[in-house]
């Protein structure tokens, strides 16, 4: 499926959920629960995601020109939130991950869902994600 | 007799939905909601005779300065201080001690001296004094606390030595509600001549305040977490110790005579008053110490007691809930930590049924570290609370267990 097929797919999954705040949330969470744990090796200081009030460690592969991601955080809520973004940029070109355009978050209302902190902390994974697909892209081109 | 339906009343932002569901406000610790009488004191001040204080010739100026200094004569009697010049205006808890930190610091602390605080403080009850000691050489010495949550008294009297110049402690914990047993503190302070501040920032709303029965050196807290505005608060201090200590801030009104040469320094109050003030929320504030006069603090004490000891009966019945802060004394803060389930995570969930609880460190990072924790789950109680707002915590919070503890 494409970036924008799985967007879709999740839109069409929290819509099932009618917008109800506590619905939302805990589904949020069993999506945190069902990720599988980073091993603890890599949930070391260097790989925290800055700007993120819970701690978010994320780790990439780089091979056969695609970048895959793995998360873990200690809060579900959190790790939930990551989920969704590996579920659609994992396994994807770095040309993929940086021009991709994340419009499920406003479709699915994710900032009245989890507020403005948890909203700057999403985006600092954004931000982190792309960063990594950014450098793999000038490896790759060097 | 009190009508306890009506005290709600008196409160307009309780009486909203929020997510879906009426709103139980229960970050009270973190600050309080305003009573009719505050929020109408500030638009009458912006409405009837904004202007400023002290120097007009005229009869707006005249009223907004008597406005404003009747606050002073109002929380005079709410610390029961002997003189009215030993209030001092400021911003809130931070300021006070920042004050304290930067003058009583200047004036008597040296290469060598100690000042005790203790696990409890906040960041604000911790950092002026580290940075008091790193720019006067002096140390830093910390009490600890027992797995209750409360001070080692033999601990402290350990610490006690004549290098010691100043105890700064916190008068109830905002993080775990603990009470500490001041008076015994500052009696045993005093006996080697050290002086002794207590952070009233939780205290105030909760406890009767006395401090000439308290005999504390200096006394600080914030209006807001006494159902005043955010952005003024007071500080207590003793007439002669504040006259030998130097002024705070230059400008306004804290001098006498400015000359290029030469500036003299006005007297107490105004020696620690510079700028123009917070008019508005001064004369609000007065407001709120006389909504809280008019309940009574016995009053509010037995109620909150009441809504303390129901939760904690409620909570400790609960496997997987874990009460933090076990102190024998308390004010009504309850903090808690579900096995399995981050504390961020266990306030979004409340908030999506319009409960509202603090979580985090609660700027006791480490207070935190000594319970081996990242932060907690904090609900805090105040006076228009009810025990049926507690059970729907409770419900809240067995809910959460069974989705996902």
């Amino acid at each position: 499926m494409s970036i924008n097929e799985i967007q879709d797919s999740i839109i069409d999954d929290f819509s099932i959920l009618g917008g109800d705040r506590e619905s939302t949330i805990f589904y949020i969470m069993e999506l945190g629960q069902q990720l599988p744990t980073l091993e603890a090796e890599y949930q070391i200081d260097e790989n925290l995601i800055k700007g993120c009030q819970s701690k978010v460690w994320l780790t990439t592969d780089f091979e056969g020109g695609k970048v895959t991601y793995k998360a873990d955080s200690n809060t579900d809520i959190t790790k939930g939130l990551i989920s969704l973004l590996i579920r659609i940029l994992s396994g994807r070109s770095p040309k993929e991950i940086m021009d991709a355009d994340l419009y499920f978050i406003d479709k699915i209302g994710m900032s009245g869902v989890i507020g403005s902190q948890r909203s700057n902390g999403f985006a600092a994974m954004i931000k982190q994600m792309k960063l990594y697909a950014l450098a793999y892209s000038a490896k790759q081109n060097a | 007799m009190i009508d306890v339906q009506k005290i709600k009343q008196d409160f307009p932002i309780l009486h909203q939905e929020v997510n879906g569901h009426p709103l139980v406000y229960f970050d009270n610790a973190a600050t309080t909601q305003k009573p009719q009488s505050v929020i109408d004191a500030l638009n009458q001040y912006y409405t009837g005779y904004n202007s400023n204080v002290h120097r007009g010739a005229h009869a707006l100026a005249d009223k907004a300065t008597r406005e404003f200094e009747a606050t002073r004569e109002t929380i005079q009697k709410f610390l029961n201080a002997e003189h009215l010049e030993e209030i001092i205006f400021t911003r809130g808890t931070t300021e006070g001690i920042n004050l304290v930190a930067a003058t009583f610091g200047k004036a008597f602390i040296n290469e060598g001296d100690e000042i005790i605080i203790s696990s409890l403080e906040h960041h604000s009850n911790i950092v002026p004094w580290q940075m008091l000691c790193e720019q006067k050489g002096a140390i830093l010495k910390v009490i600890p606390v027992n797995d209750n949550g409360e001070i080692i008294f033999e601990e402290y009297l350990n610490l006690l030595s004549d290098k010691t110049k100043l105890v700064s402690v916190v008068h109830a914990s905002n993080a775990l509600g603990t009470i500490n047993p001041v008076k015994d503190i500052i009696r045993e302070a005093h006996k080697i001549g050290a002086k002794v501040l207590l952070d009233g920032a939780q205290s105030s709303a909760h406890l009767h305040i006395d401090v000439q029965d308290l005999d504390c050196d200096f006394f600080v807290f914030s209006a807001h977490k006494v159902f005043g505005p955010t952005g003024i608060g007071a500080l207590y201090g003793k007439k002669d110790l504040l006259n030998a200590m130097p002024p705070y801030q230059g400008g306004g009104e804290m001098i006498k005579e400015v000359t290029f040469e030469k500036t003299t320094y006005n007297e107490l109050p105004y020696k620690f008053e510079a700028g123009t003030p917070n008019i508005a929320d001064t004369v609000a504030f007065r407001h709120a110490l006389e909504y809280v006069n008019e309940l009574g603090k016995d009053f509010i004490s037995a109620r909150e007691n009441e809504l303390l000891t129901y939760a904690t009966e409620q909570l400790n019945a609960i496997d997987k809930v874990r009460i933090i802060g076990t102190a024998a004394k308390k004010v009504s803060v309850i903090s808690f930590v579900i096995e399995g389930i981050h504390p961020y995570d266990i306030g979004m969930m409340l908030d999506a049924r319009g409960i509202a609880i603090r979580t985090g460190h609660h700027c006791t990072q480490p207070l935190m570290n000594r319970f081996g924790l990242e932060g907690t789950a904090r609900a805090s109680f105040a006076v228009y609370n009810s025990l049926e707002e507690v059970d729907k915590l409770v419900e809240g919070i067995k809910r959460i267990i069974k989705m996902f503890g």
